[in-house]
């Protein structure tokens, strides 16, 4: 097992299948995420970016294919022996999924609240320690409906590493926000995997946000892992569908209006 | 070829019923699963009981004391002619006990309790916070639906008692202050003739539709999806569906009850 937890990979993929009515999102997804590192994931929208991110979690199950966290085949775990692997990595989802009948200290405290933690003071504390990585410390009484979009999305990254977990999730971390907001958030993801060396997967179609964080960049299209290299091989890409999506050109896409 | 899809619609309807009740089923697995490996969660479950019981006391009791008092004036109209004016408090009594107060305190449950319950999961649902509870290892089952099976199965009995105990008040308002029945009368009717049997009726009936109610509504909100239409959808089939099992579940379960406490005995000891 000590082997296994010094892998260099922290999320291996092999062979991932999802069928969903009737359309084949995942066409056997092979990727490998290394421990320690950010790695982006690009790819248009509807191309099973979150379907995929989901199942990294256990959240949905695969038709076929393999998963392993850490080492551990996941997708053959009961929901109840899912949960270990669970607490070692959170997830940001694209609108936060904040609780909303809980305040903001609440829900950031929540993860802990459910480890047995408690006292009510302690839990406050750690919840502000948090919110202040995120910057948010100020708003501790406030509930998830009064806040921006934004930052509830830096309210569920604090939710997301108060147990500090050896990886994280990131569903769309900077969609639907203005530049400057983005880059915040884009700042955050590459200051957490960093400072604690967090194993990060960001689920994203913004180029901005890949070039702040990615250490590795892989690209999913019509189910499978079309891309996957350094951002610079990326960029110096002559395949016109890799050419086309870092241009943001529709030419040779099915005419929309046909 | 419009007919060859009859069989085929009928099949498919067949199939969904069992899925269905599949689901029902899973979702009560579950349960008892949790029941013995969850944690107490004694502020969530305080919470639901004033939610689900302190607050439906108000349309139980208005619902409980109008079918009540209007009950007792149409039994005593055609009573009076017969000469059993008196009769009409244990016809009253008894209709409250087993059968108007369950089924009335059901259906307003689940108008009220239920689409609630189907309304605030099904929106958990869609905008990914069950997700995001899955994804801390906590069982949606554990943290949502327990709180809420055991706020119903203290609730309701409760409620149906309230709702049986109004139903009669004002079935004793009606007959003795309008129609001018002498109340001893009424009350040593009622009581002579209401036995233990006729309100365990009431109560078991008052647990099963609960049980009915929270599994129904909690179904249809973990299963929620698309959007707000799919959180409204969700909503509408936990009332119509919560309602329609209260209602035919009654049957079997009065032909059941009456099997072991017969109307005119004391059950108990014949």
């Amino acid at each position: 097992m000590s082997q296994l937890e010094k892998s260099e990979y922290f999320i291996e993929v092999e062979g991932l299948k999802r069928n969903l009515g009737g359309r084949q999102v995942l066409d056997g997804v092979n990727i490998n995420f290394q421990t320690g590192k950010c790695t982006v994931l690009l790819g248009r929208s509807g191309e099973g970016k979150s379907v995929l991110l989901k199942h990294l979690l256990g959240l949905m199950r695969p038709d076929s294919g393999s998963i392993r966290i850490d080492g551990e085949e996941i997708t053959t775990l009961s929901e109840r022996r899912m949960r270990p692997v669970r607490k070692k990595v959170g997830i940001l989802f694209q609108d936060g999924a904040l609780f909303d009948s809980m305040t903001i200290a609440e829900n950031v405290a929540f993860p802990l609240q459910e480890e047995g933690i408690r006292n009510r003071k302690v839990l406050l504390e750690k919840a502000v320690e948090v919110l202040e990585l995120v910057g948010l410390a100020e708003h501790v009484a406030k509930m998830p409906n009064d806040i921006s979009g934004g930052m509830r999305k830096r309210v569920s990254l604090a939710r997301a590493i108060i147990t500090r977990p050896q990886c994280i999730l990131y569903d769309e971390p900077t969609a639907g926000l203005d530049p400057v907001t983005a880059d915040s958030i884009d700042q955050l993801i590459a200051h957490l995997a960093d400072e604690f060396s967090i194993t990060s997967v960001v689920v994203t179609h913004d180029l901005k946000s890949m070039h702040t964080v990615a250490d590795r960049v892989a690209m999913l299209r019509s189910g499978k892992i079309y891309f996957d290299g350094t951002v610079k091989g990326l960029e110096a890409s002559v395949d016109p569908v890799i050419v086309n999506f870092l241009d943001g050109n529709s030419e040779d896409e099915p005419d929309v209006f046909a | 070829m419009g007919l060859t899809r009859i069989p085929q619609k009928t099949g498919s309807a067949v199939l969904r019923f069992f899925a269905y009740f599949g689901q029902v089923v899973g979702l009560i697995g579950e349960l008892a699963v949790t029941l013995f490996t969850c944690r107490p969660r004694v502020r969530l479950a305080g919470r639901q009981i004033v939610d689900i019981g302190f607050g439906s006391q108000l349309v139980v009791v208005v619902t409980g004391a109008f079918t009540g008092a209007v009950f007792a004036a149409q039994v005593y109209f055609k009573f009076s002619e017969l000469g059993l004016g008196t009769a009409t408090g244990p016809v009253v009594s008894l209709a409250m006990c087993r059968e108007l107060g369950p089924v009335l305190a059901g259906i307003m449950v689940s108008g009220r309790v239920g689409a609630a319950m189907a309304a605030e999961i099904g929106t958990m649902k869609v905008t990914e916070q069950i997700d995001a509870l899955r994804s801390m290892g906590i069982s949606p089952v554990d943290y949502l639906v327990m709180p809420r099976v055991i706020g119903m199965f203290v609730s309701m009995p409760l409620l149906v008692a309230e709702s049986v105990g109004f139903g009669i008040l004002a079935g004793y308002v009606m007959v003795v202050h309008i129609f001018g029945v002498p109340a001893v009368w009424f009350e040593h009717q009622v009581v002579s003739n209401t036995t233990l049997p006729d309100i365990a009726i009431g109560m078991i009936k008052g647990f099963v539709f609960g049980g009915l109610i929270v599994l129904i509504s909690c179904r249809e909100g973990l299963y929620a999806n698309r959007g707000a239409v799919g959180v409204g959808k969700a909503t509408t089939a936990a009332v119509v569906i919560s309602s329609l099992a209260i209602l035919v579940s009654n049957l079997f379960l009065s032909f059941l009850l009456n099997h072991f406490f017969p109307l005119g005995s004391s059950g108990f000891d014949s």
